[in-house]
């Protein structure tokens, strides 16, 4: 079958697609987009997140004719959809009221000098940023996924807690990190989100 | 069109000086935030044929026959293999053992043994195609433990062995045995107030690394294959791939794909051998990717083990003497089972001080999934007892566990059993000190403003299975010992090529080896190490390939001190030669340059007082210095076969921890609120990645504590957990806070000092976990992991 649809802002198509094949297959094996990772292809990783219309979805659990037509935002679109949202709701506040991330927490990560030049060009969307800075990164397999679950949660909740940032991250798992410097980066982005405004 | 997804060098730019001790960020980070870093299942080529292994369903059976005709009429389908198409005279693979056939031939000895290969055009068709293949097996009684292994009637796992440990094991369904005896065991044991005897039980944990086994190979002109792979050390599978190809070492080039974390399970080799068959035998590129499920078959585990311990310890709470004996179930093939032998047996008494002991260590062949490396290897399982041990013993005399573990701890100078004398600091009872004193974290931790409870910060989350009713908090300690290394006389050397040349008016440096970057950092600290000793900004990273010497393994602890020890190395040589030239160049217009100490910095030769004597790039001018050089730490030997005597380890590494945990008591379960742990690097050449180490090394600890098992039926050998749904992994609500006290007292043996990092912090995980089960419910807990009807005892 043939399943049209948009990936990060481009139309994309793709034929010959067999019916049983998922979102991931043909984001990864048929549009040249690896970014979102194969882990487990059973939806219990979140390594394969994107965004579907806006929501997080795990790309391996849907099927691509489910997609027809609609929006994907995948980690490769990731900086040009922040970018986006900031000119769009430049500032925006807490959304939640379960605003709790103290500054001086969040600035409690560690970063030397390398790795900035794209924060200045700003290539890199915050959460991308800060996932570097932090040391949230170490193989690297989980990042994609994780990068776009925690942007979405600073969408919705500039200001998250420590256990509003576990409660939205519990559906990716990491084997290299045991997550704390994970929770950096995410406190981190928030940090320098609010110093912008 | 040529291969997309193969990796580029990467460049690290700085503006500063990034050398050793800071905490400079990955060179790969933006590639691995963007989306853009190429892992081995990533990797793409037209007119690519994607590969499929067909593996046995059961555990212990002879194949009758096998018939492939339905598969390969399918459409689609370019090739179906079986043992009867193997190229070589060599048909058979392993680590140390060459026991594992590339292909089941007359027999299969464990659930998920590939059996059969398919090429396709799409991977839908290469599984259907590959159900099509009939084989019928002739079930065999399956061997799962001890007993079944060295009945008087057992089958043998492996018929007519001939390897090394053939000779000296007391039956062949032990693949090695290592006792270890020192002083007088029994003698002392008359000595001791107090003896605490007890049985444990380890499960069998996975390394469970995020990017399953895949990669592409492609077959080329010369009849020779290029190989895209995920591993931990090329230059071992390319050992292991060409014998069965029956290709020259030089004929199979393998290139390092962007792996996706390994923790000891990629050191045996997959999918490498049978896409490499399928692409020869096709002409056509060929890409295999394990899903999750195939993935769990696909690699080694931890060894589960028995480990029965007898410590003994006087009124005034000295320990007399230690005695055990370790069971390591080695499954099916012998993978690294030998080397965990070593380490358990030569670890065995942990940190502490003991002259009499009586130790004695194997493995066994069953027909249970193949066990071998994982994050800890063999010292894993022994710190789990002896530290559950030496609570008993403390309790048993009266005294704090924690006081009790630093009147016995080994420093700089004690002998282990082995014979060999611990020749740099070891801060044992320091560790356990700084975790102690660490405030603990506030009682009811749960409750937010007003008095609510956060569910999510109790045990059972948001399953919202109590507010605090039935929670009870424990405190649990616990220390290790890890060696560094390859151990037991193993030629554990690295090689590093290191380049030095002018690019567009700069100085640069490329460094070339063939490391594993699984995760961990190597490439951070190799551009850290080049800058240190060249003075240069501009590092490139060469991808990992074998067109330069072997790196050894990404195991062990080891790359930072071995490959990085190499990288310095080579850097030392080339800077030598750099100094040569500016000699002949500018030797007359200075004497500094004949007499002074020379540096490189700040891309300029300057004299160790900081004078200026010539920019690099003058020095070099349109000259390249180019040098590979392999390099050795210190010999080990082997350890004696009866008496466990021998300096086998090049170096050790401590970390301490203590657990907080809250446990439900009604409903059994366990939520760590804290998980401190104090560790001493020797050096941190790079903080930030140290403390990352540290802090993954602990939750995969904690993972086999409360969560984490491969469970095998008894029955039948078969797997009952092969996936992410059933066999489960730390997630970001389960795991605590890790605060990481970082001590740095240089081993003077070492590069920079530096003491391997990497699995310590995964050994005393465990058990600090479990001893804070026991502080929290008074129960006894003599088995990892525990589960919640181990505490509720329903």
């Amino acid at each position: 079958m043939r399943v049209n649809f948009t990936v990060n802002g481009r139309r994309h198509e793709a034929d010959d697609v067999w019916e049983g094949e998922s979102l991931l297959y043909v984001l990864r094996e048929r549009m040249g987009l690896p970014g979102s990772k194969n882990a487990c292809e059973q939806g219990e990783c979140g390594s394969c997140t994107v965004r579907l219309d806006g929501v997080p979805v795990c790309s391996c659990l849907v099927a691509a004719g489910q997609v027809e037509g609609r929006e994907v935002v995948t980690v490769e679109g990731l900086a040009d959809f922040a970018a986006h949202r900031s000119e769009q709701h430049p500032g925006s506040g807490c959304a939640s009221g379960a605003c709790g991330t103290a500054l001086d927490r969040a600035r409690r990560w560690e970063a030397g000098p390398a790795g900035e030049e794209r924060r200045d060009t700003g290539e890199l969307s915050p959460i991308q940023q800060a996932f570097i800075d932090a040391g949230a990164v170490q193989c690297g397999f989980c990042t994609p996924g994780l990068l776009v679950a925690a942007d979405e949660l600073l969408e919705r909740n500039p200001e998250p807690s420590d256990a509003d940032i576990r409660e939205a991250l519990s559906g990716n798992l990491c084997r290299c990190t045991g997550y704390e410097k994970i929770l950096d980066a995410v406190r981190l982005a928030a940090a320098r989100a609010e110093e912008t405004v | 069109m040529g291969v997309t997804g193969n990796p580029t060098s990467i460049n690290q730019g700085t503006r500063t000086k990034g050398g050793i001790g800071e905490s400079t960020l990955r060179p790969d980070g933006i590639l691995k935030v963007t989306g853009e870093f190429a892992y081995s299942s990533d990797m793409w080529h037209e007119d690519m044929l994607w590969g499929h292994t067909l593996r046995s369903t059961v555990a212990h059976a002879e194949i009758v026959s096998i018939d492939t005709s339905e598969a390969l009429a399918t459409s689609g389908v370019y090739a179906v293999l079986t043992y009867d198409d193997l190229p070589s005279t060599v048909k058979n693979y392993g680590l140390e053992i060459q026991d594992t056939p590339v292909l089941a031939h007359g027999k299969v000895r464990h659930h998920g043994e590939p059996v059969a290969l398919v090429a396709a055009d799409h991977p839908e068709t290469a599984r259907r195609a590959a159900a099509k293949i009939r084989i019928d097996y002739r079930e065999l009684p399956v061997i799962t433990d001890e007993a079944s292994a060295t009945a008087p009637d057992a089958i043998l796992v492996h018929e007519g062995r001939d390897d090394h440990h053939a000779g000296h094991v007391p039956h062949p369904n032990i693949v090695h045995r290592q006792p270890i005896v020192r002083g007088d065991a029994d003698a002392a044991a008359a000595r001791a107030d107090v003896v605490v005897s007890g049985e444990y039980v380890f499960g069998m944990q996975d390394q469970a690394f995020l990017g399953p086994e895949s990669g592409l190979a492609v077959p080329a002109e010369d009849g020779g294959v290029d190989l895209y792979v995920a591993t931990q050390w090329l230059h071992s599978d390319l050992r292991q791939i060409a014998p069965v190809l029956g290709l020259p070492e030089d004929k199979v080039r393998m290139t390092l794909s962007g792996v996706g974390g390994a923790f000891g399970g990629r050191e045996d080799l997959s999918m490498q051998i049978h896409a490499c068959l399928l692409a020869l035998r096709t002409g056509k590129p060929v890409k295999i990717v394990y899903n999750r499920f195939e993935s769990f078959f696909g690699h080694v585990h931890r060894h589960p083990a028995k480990l029965w311990y007898e410590h003994g310890a006087t009124r005034d709470g000295k320990l007399t003497h230690m005695k055990c004996r370790i069971v390591l179930d080695g499954g099916a093939y012998a993978s690294a089972s030998p080397a965990v032998v070593g380490n358990a047996s030569s670890l065995s008494v942990g940190p502490y001080v003991i002259d009499d002991v009586d130790i004695e260590a194997v493995a066994l062949y069953t027909n249970n999934p193949p066990c071998g490396a994982m994050r800890g290897f063999g010292a894993v399982q022994a710190c789990f007892a002896y530290e559950a041990q030496m609570d008993r013993l403390a309790a048993e005399l009266g005294m704090d566990p924690v006081e009790f573990r630093q009147l016995n701890a080994m420093e700089q100078g004690t002998l282990l059993p082995t014979g060999q004398v611990v020749d740099s600091p070891a801060p044992v009872a320091e560790l356990l000190r700084r975790v102690k004193a660490r405030p603990l974290p506030p009682e009811r931790q749960w409750e937010v403003a007003g008095e609510q409870a956060d569910v999510r910060a109790l045990p059972g989350g948001l399953s919202n299975t109590t507010h605090g009713e039935g929670v009870v908090r424990g405190i649990g300690y616990a220390v290790g010992l890890k060696n560094v290394g390859f151990s037991e006389g193993f030629d554990d050397y690295s090689t590093a090529r290191v380049r030095m040349e002018v690019i567009a008016g700069e100085p640069v440096a490329t460094v070339h080896t063939a490391m594993a970057e699984v995760g961990q950092g190597g490439v951070t600290v190799h551009a850290q190490i080049a800058r240190t000793e060249l003075g240069v900004a501009q590092v490139t990273i060469h991808p990992a390939d074998t067109r330069v010497g072997s790196a050894g393994s990404t195991s062990a602890s080891r790359q930072t001190y071995v490959t990085g020890g190499a990288v310095k190395h080579s850097c030392e040589a080339v800077r030598e030669k750099v100094l040569e030239m500016g000699r002949r160049k500018f030797g007359t217009y200075h004497p500094a340059w004949a007499t002074a100490e020379l540096l490189l910095e700040g891309g300029k030769v300057v004299t160790d007082g900081g004078e200026v004597l010539a920019d690099l790039v003058d020095v070099l001018e349109d000259e390249a210095v180019d040098i590979e050089l392999e390099w050795r730490h210190r010999p080990t030997e082997a350890f004696d076969l009866r008496t466990g005597q021998g300096n086998g380890h090049v170096q050790y590494s401590f970390a301490a921890h203590r657990a907080v945990v809250e446990v439900d008591t009604e409903l059994g379960l366990v939520k760590v609120i804290e998980l401190a742990c104090a560790q001493d690097v020797g050096k941190a050449l790079n903080p930030l990645s140290v403390v990352g180490q540290i802090q993954g090394g602990t939750i995969q600890g904690m993972g086999i504590a409360v969560m984490e098992e491969i469970v095998v039926d008894p029955r039948t050998a078969k797997v009952r957990n092969p996936s992410f749904t059933d066999y489960l992994l730390p997630t970001i609500l389960d795991t605590p806070t890790i605060p990481v006290d970082v001590l740095e007292l240089a081993d003077e043996h070492a590069p920079y000092g530096l003491r391997g990092v990497g699995e310590a912090p995964t050994l005393s995980s465990t058990p600090a976990v479990l001893a804070a089960i026991r502080n929290a419910t008074g129960l006894e807990l003599n088995r990892t992991p525990v589960r919640p009807e181990h505490l509720t005892g329903t």
